[in-house]
Order: C-alpha cells, then sequence, then structure tokens
C-alpha cells in the first residue's frame, strides 16, 4: 500500500504505474490544516477521473471528531473510493461510527455495502482493542499498524531493530487473522537505508503480515520481492490447484496429490501462493 | 662520372624531368642547441593572438570547436572573444556542440563578429535567442556521425580549428589528459575533436599543460598542428559530467530504467559478445544497473560499450563484463581516467563512431542502444532538439546515427512531463526518423515499431505490457488534453540536417 499525499496532484496522477497493490490517498497528516478542503477536493476529482486500472484505491480520512471527518467520507464515497482508511482508531465504536457515515452516503447514491473499511492502529489502547475493532463492521477488510503515533503513545522511541513494535504487531497480525481479514504493518522512511528496510520487510512477512506500506516507488520492489513465493512453491501450488481442477471435473470432493489426501489449510495456502505470485509479476494473469 | 659535380647535369636534367628544384646546401646547417631548450622555441609555440594572425584567418572563414569540457568549455568564448578585439567580423563557427556556458555568443552575435553556426546542440541563453530569431542566417544542426562526415567530405570546410587539450608537448602532440605533475584538466576522450583535427586548413591546440616533447600517448598528433597556445585554463573538469547527465533517484526514471532493461534482456539481442551504447538520459544510464545484475545472473557478457563513457560502463569493464570500451567522449572523470590508464578503453574520432559513409564505425557493429527523447510520435520520430514550447534545448548527438545503424533501439521517454504530453501526433521538430526507432518505453506501456511485430511477440510473451503507440498518445490527451499549437513565426532559425547530408527538417522562430 503506498501512501500518496492527498495535496500533491503530479504524484497522484501517476502513483498507480509503479504497480503497488494499492494506493492510500492521505487527506490526514500530509495534510496541513488550512489545506484540508483543496486536498478533499483534489482526491475526490482524482478518484472520479484517473483510470488507476485495477489498482485498490484507498483514502485516509480525517477522524470524525475534527470538522472533516465526515465531509470527507462524503466525497470519497461518492467518488467510489474502495476503502475508507480510519487513523488513530482505538475502538470498536469508532469503526461503527464510520460504517454509520459511510452507509448514509452509499443510501443516498445508491449503493449500499461498495465501501470498505480498514483501520489504522496507532496507540497501546488500539493495539488492545485490536481483536475488537478488527470484528466491528462486516465492511472490514483490514487493520494496519501506525508506528509513530503508537510510539509516541508508548512513550518509546522506533528504533532499526523495532523491538518497541513487537507486541502491537503480533496483536495486530493475530486479531487480523483471527477475524480473517489483512493485516498491514507501518511505514518506513527512511529511503537511504534499503538494506535495514528490507531487512524490516522480511521480519513482518515472517511474523505474518499482508503486506507493507510504502512512502516511496523505490520500496515496492524489495517489497515484492520478500513476498514473493519461491519457485518451489509455485510449482507445489501450481500441481495442488490441477489436482482441485481435476477433483472438480470428476465431480469428486476428495482432492488428491501423488497419492496423498490434501487438507483444506494446504489448498488455501496454495491458492494464496498463486495469489502472491500474480501480484508479484512472477506468473502472468490467466496462467495456470 | 663518380663525383656530384660530375653528375650534376643530370641532376639538373632529373629535376627537370620531375618538375623539381635541384637541392641547394646554402642555409641547411644543423641546429645543434641542446633540445629541451629548443623545444621551448618551438616555432609552433604562440600567443593566441599570434596563432590567430598566423593562420591567416580572413572575415567570413570558419572556425572550429569540440565540446568535451561540455559545461566546464572554456575555450570557445575565449577565443571568440579575442577574435571579437582583434575586429575580426562575419565568422562562422562550427561547434561540435554547444551549452548553457556559450551565452557570451550573443554579444558576438549582435556584433556581427559570429554570423554562423553549426553545432549538434544549443542550450540555455544562447538557444533561447536563436530560437526567436538572434542569427538572420539559421544555425545548422548535425548529429555526431553527421558533422564527422560533413567534414571528411568537404560540406563542412574549417579554415582554422580551436582544440583545447588537457596536455600537449610544444610540437602539438595532444590529448585530453595530462601524466604530468601539473595536470590542470582531463576531458578523457577528444573523439569530436579529431576530424577537425584531419581535415582543418590551420590547427591551433590550446592548452593548460604544457608538457615536454614527447607527449605519449596522444590523441592529436603534432604532423596535424600548426599553432600550440598555452592559456590558463581551457575548461573546468567538474563539470563534465553536469549538465545533460543525471544519476537519478526520480522514481519514474528508475521505472523507465527497468523496462527497458527487461526490454533488452527479452528482445533476443542479449547474448553473449553483446555490443551497447546508453544516452545520457537519467533513465538510460540507470538501466545499465539492472541489465548488469541480469548479466552477472546469466553469465553473459559483452564485447563493447560504446559512445558516451560513463563511470557505470567503466565499474562494469573492469568487473570483466564489459570486454572493450569504445569511447568518443568520456561523460565524466571516472571515464577520463579510464581513457587515461586502460589500453583496452579505445579512444575514437567522431567519423570512426558514428559516420554514415565509415562501413567500420562502430555504430555499425552496436546491437543495443538506448536513447532518450524529448518527445516521440505516433510514427516513431523522435525529438532531441527542440522543447514542446518550440525553444531549442537540447543537441542531436549520436542520437540518430545510433538508431539507424543498431540492431535494436530503445527510447525511453516518459508519457507525461509534468503538463507536458510526450507521445504526440507529431514531434515538433523532426531528428530520429521513426523507421529507425525499435522500441519506445514508457511508464504507461510499451510501444514496438510495426516493423519489428517478432519483437513485440516475444516482449508480450516476456509479460511486458505492449501497446500500441496510438494508445499512448489518447492517454497523454486524456490526462492533460490536447495543447494548443506552438506561436512559429516565418523565420527558419534552425536547419536540421540528415546524417548523410540531406536537410530533414528546419525549425520555426517562436513568437512568444
Amino acid at each position: 500500500m503506498m501512501f500518496v499525499p492527498g495535496n500533491n496532484p503530479g504524484m497522484m496522477a501517476d502513483a498507480h504505474i509503479y504497480g503497488p497493490d494499492s494506493i492510500m490517498l492521505d487527506l490526514e497528516d500530509s495534510v496541513t490544516m488550512t489545506e484540508k478542503d483543496t486536498a478533499r477536493l483534489l482526491v475526490y476529482n482524482a478518484l472520479k477521473t484517473i483510470d488507476y486500472g485495477d489498482t485498490e484505491m484507498v483514502v485516509r480520512i480525517n477522524p470524525l471528531n475534527t470538522p472533516y471527518g465526515k465531509k470527507d467520507i462524503e466525497a470519497m464515497v461518492k467518488a467510489g473510493v474502495h476503502v475508507i482508511r480510519m487513523p488513530k482508531t482505538e475502538t470498536a465504536e469508532e469503526v461503527v461510527e464510520v460504517e454509520r457515515e459511510i452507509e448514509k452516503v452509499e443510501k443516498e447514491i445508491g449503493c449500499v455495502g461498495r465501501t470498505k473499511i480498514m483501520a489504522a492502529i496507532e496507540s497501546a489502547l488500539g493495539v488492545v482493542n485490536a481483536y475488537a475493532i478488527a470484528t466491528a463492521s462486516p465492511r472490514m477488510m483490514g487493520i494496519a499498524l501506525g508506528a509513530e503515533d503508537y510510539c509516541a503513545n508508548l512513550k518509546t522511541q522506533r528504533t532499526p531493530g523495532g523491538d518497541e513494535l513487537r507486541l502491537a504487531r503480533e496483536t495486530i497480525v493475530v486479531a487480523a487473522r483471527a477475524a480473517g481479514i489483512d493485516a498491514l504493518d507501518t511505514v518506513y522512511s527512511n529511503l537511504n537505508d534499503m538494506e535495514t528496510f528490507r531487512q524490516e520487510v522480511e521480519f513482518i512477512h515472517r511474523l505474518g503480515f499482508d503486506g507493507k506500506s510504502i512512502i516511496n516507488p523505490r520500496q515496492i520492489e524489495i517489497v515484492n520481492e520478500v513476498f514473493a513465493p519461491s519457485e518451489k512453491a509455485i510449482e507445489k501450488a501450481r500441481t495442488i490447484i490441477a489436482a482441485i481442477k481435476e477433483a472438480e471435473k470428476k465431480g469428486s470432493g476428495v482432492i488428491a496429490v501423488n497419492g496423498k489426501m490434501v487438507d483444506r489449510p494446504v489448498v488455501i495456502r496454495a491458492q494464496r501462493v498463486i495469489e502472491l505470485a500474480k501480484a508479484s509479476g512472477i506468473i502472468k494473469e490467466g496462467e495456470l | 662520372m663518380n663525383t656530384l659535380k660530375d653528375r650534376a647535369a643530370d641532376i639538373k636534367a632529373a629535376a627537370q624531368t620531375l618538375d623539381k628544384e635541384v637541392y641547394n646546401y646554402a642555409g641547411k646547417d644543423k641546429v645543434t642547441t641542446p633540445r629541451r631548450e629548443f623545444q621551448s622555441r618551438s616555432p609552433k609555440l604562440c600567443s593566441l593572438e599570434e596563432a590567430i594572425r598566423r593562420s591567416g584567418l580572413k572575415d567570413g572563414m570558419t572556425i572550429s570547436f569540440h565540446h568535451h569540457f561540455r559545461g566546464g568549455d572554456k575555450v570557445v568564448n575565449m577565443v571568440v572573444g579575442k577574435l571579437a578585439e582583434m575586429g575580426y567580423k562575419d565568422l562562422q563557427l562550427a561547434a561540435s556542440s554547444l551549452s548553457d556556458v556559450h551565452a557570451p555568443l550573443i554579444e558576438h552575435i549582435r556584433n556581427g563578429v559570429i554570423t554562423g553556426i553549426s553545432t549538434s546542440g544549443l542550450r540555455g541563453e544562447l538557444a533561447n535567442e536563436i530560437s526567436r530569431g538572434l542569427m538572420e542566417k539559421p544555425v545548422v544542426f548535425r548529429s555526431h556521425g553527421g558533422r564527422g562526415s560533413a567534414i571528411a567530405s568537404g560540406d563542412l570546410h574549417i579554415d582554422v580549428a580551436f582544440l583545447g587539450a588537457s596536455s600537449s608537448d610544444p610540437l602539438g602532440n595532444a590529448c585530453g589528459y595530462s601524466r604530468s605533475e601539473n595536470a590542470k584538466s582531463i576531458c578523457g576522450s577528444l573523439g569530436y575533436a579529431l576530424p577537425d583535427a584531419q581535415y582543418a586548413d590551420k590547427v591551433v591546440i590550446l592548452t593548460d599543460d604544457l608538457v615536454p616533447y614527447p607527449n605519449v600517448p596522444n590523441s592529436i598528433s603534432e604532423d596535424q598542428v600548426d599553432f600550440v597556445v598555452e592559456v590558463d585554463s581551457v575548461g573546468d573538469s567538474s563539470k563534465i559530467s553536469s549538465g545533460a547527465i543525471r544519476d537519478s533517484k526520480n522514481p519514474r526514471d528508475i521505472l523507465l530504467a527497468q523496462l527497458a532493461a527487461k526490454v533488452i534482456i527479452n528482445s533476443g539481442y542479449f547474448k553473449d559478445g553483446f555490443s551497447i551504447q546508453t544516452g545520457t538520459g537519467g533513465a538510460s544510464l540507470a538501466a545499465v544497473k539492472y541489465i548488469r545484475n541480469e548479466m552477472i545472473e546469466r553469465g553473459i557478457k559483452a564485447s563493447y560499450a560504446l559512445g558516451g563513457i560513463t563511470a557505470h560502463m567503466v565499474k562494469m569493464h573492469q568487473e570483466g563484463l564489459i570486454d572493450r570500451l569504445i569511447d568518443v567522449q568520456s561523460f565524466d572523470k571516472v571515464a577520463a581516467e579510464s581513457l587515461k590508464n586502460d589500453m583496452t578503453h579505445k579512444e575514437v574520432s567522431a567519423c570512426e563512431y558514428a559516420s554514415a559513409d565509415e562501413p567500420g564505425s562502430a555504430v555499425h557493429y552496436l546491437d543495443i542502444v538506448i536513447l532518450s527523447a524529448l518527445e516521440a510520435d505516433v510514427n516513431f520520430n523522435v525529438n532531441v532538439l527542440v522543447g514542446s514550447d518550440g525553444i531549442i534545448r537540447g543537441a542531436i548527438g549520436g542520437h540518430p546515427d545510433t538508431a539507424a545503424d543498431s540492431a535494436l533501439s530503445i527510447i525511453v521517454c516518459p508519457l507525461l512531463r509534468g503538463r507536458i504530453p510526450c507521445v504526440v501526433d507529431e514531434v515538433t521538430t523532426l531528428i530520429t526518423p521513426g523507421s529507425t526507432v525499435d522500441v519506445i518505453v514508457t511508464e504507461y506501456g510499451i510501444a514496438v515499431n510495426p516493423r519489428r511485430p517478432e519483437l513485440a511477440d516475444s516482449l508480450r510473451e516476456a509479460g511486458l505490457k505492449v501497446v500500441d503507440i496510438r494508445s499512448l498518445k489518447e492517454k497523454a490527451k486524456s490526462i492533460i488534453g490536447e495543447p494548443d499549437s506552438l506561436p512559429f513565426g516565418d523565420k527558419t532559425v534552425g536547419i536540421v540536417m540528415n546524417r548523410d547530408g540531406s536537410v530533414q527538417d528546419v525549425i520555426k522562430n517562436i513568437e512568444a
């Protein structure tokens, strides 16, 4: 997920050419108080006019307890955004409140249920409530860690090793898995240190995160490399998917590979490997 | 008949048969001065003013310069300043290229000192003024190969060449670097100066490091040189890699570089022993990095890298990934140092580099070239000279030469530069004909010339997004809209020569 400031038309116009899985246009922290209105107008028009292809479009809104939050939701839902990202989420009630606002607008324009929600967890209270937040609405598609605010709240600071984030990260992954939604890790902002960035991506990949938030297209390549499945894994997944198709053709409920029965988790993992391989460009759409 | 005296009548008869004089012994005494002292009084060594006078330069004649010091060049301004001071008028300036630093020429043009220019490119204030109609006579633009051919064929006759060199001995053995401890400058290859040295009627070397004879190895040999002038500085070497050349961290350049590298890798030409040249744009320079990784991975080596040689190429050469470097112009100090120290880093003249008339020129044996562009059009024509505002802001360089003669020419060009569409219906000025362009790489997709369907197939097969060039133009239009047409006037300010010596396009003055 690539963060793009909502007040920079040049960046918004071509963010998708770098091939991120999703783009988050920001109305919150990267936009000053005096530019909130113009940024909202810009992002609205960007969503309406620019052909972002099949990139998932996310907008980070201002919190509902500011004068901007509701207006942000109204404009973005009307512009057809795929996902509303809530900043600094601490409780399930906040999610419900955002859902209510979304639904109000969706009803008005006749597209109820179209807009998904993702919540950024950026405080100790948010981490404690992670599962409740993740399950607060059927629209919830993911939760993400916002490390800067979280560290401030925790009265610590970020280190290259990320010890201070360990509990938050693990909690968020577990909560997301328990809720059946995605877990996204926080940004890494030192663009001159690609090696530490790579280590961090490898670490969060091992923890089980589904992806990483990024601030520059130059970070995409590393994320894709780390998250790309190995050739061996792809080969195995191909065999399993082929077996499923074979079983479907025969009308058989039992899937077997090399004479061994394949369990459901193995099937799910195989499907996920293929999805990742497609996302990383290792195999092409339609090729199996 | 045993003595000279006996044979005198026969000698006279033989001289008459050959239409020659009889040898006269008078005044042929040997010089016995110690040679170090004798050299310091070399008859070629003189002041700039004296060299100009003795060269026989007259009003209306053609003077020439090279641009190996790029943005750091000091020779053009110094010499033309002196010519103005000496009262010369109506001179024709034939430079291999001109850049921002040559803005003082504007005054000399206004005062009638310079009335004609031929060059590969123009930049900065000089380009701006010329685009607006400063000169009565249009500037003649040639590619580097085209200039070499024109000089060799006599199309471009040079009366006096003023060539800056980082070292020269008092007899004119000169090069673009110096091996002495007093070295003040370095520009590496003198490739674009070599046709001038060979074909000009008179050659003046200007050097900021006068070294003892013999200055070997040398690029320009004493037998081509008439005068040697010692000056404080011929150029600022720190500026040879400035201006046109950028090492990019721009994500768009990096994306384009990655795509260009993928095109090369999947083109069918990426085989052991291939040859390659890259242009100076940020993206084409960055592409080298990705090609390098793939070469290491697949165990592929290149036979030679050509052109403007950069530090990137030198590094790959030193790593053993590129066997030879062929250098018509050193694009940075690392390349210049390498040319000085490495026997397998070869200096070539503009003719050996890219002349269409020279069957042995290096471009004829070039597999792959990556080039940049200001604009490309739906017929694959490319413009690298005139900006989308109608103002001259670039240089032809070796663009059309390498595109025409390479097996695979790849143009890397962003679809959008801010609010400027770079794939258009028709380029503002035709520099490189579409028939010589094979692939155009943009951030929105890769267009393959319909002449190369097999190439399109293999790129598509490799998973690259191959699109119709017209769809790129439409895409640009849908984002930016249709730009207003440019307010060109009636005056022709530039003539673009094809490398074969024919006239290919003209540039009109811009009025806004």
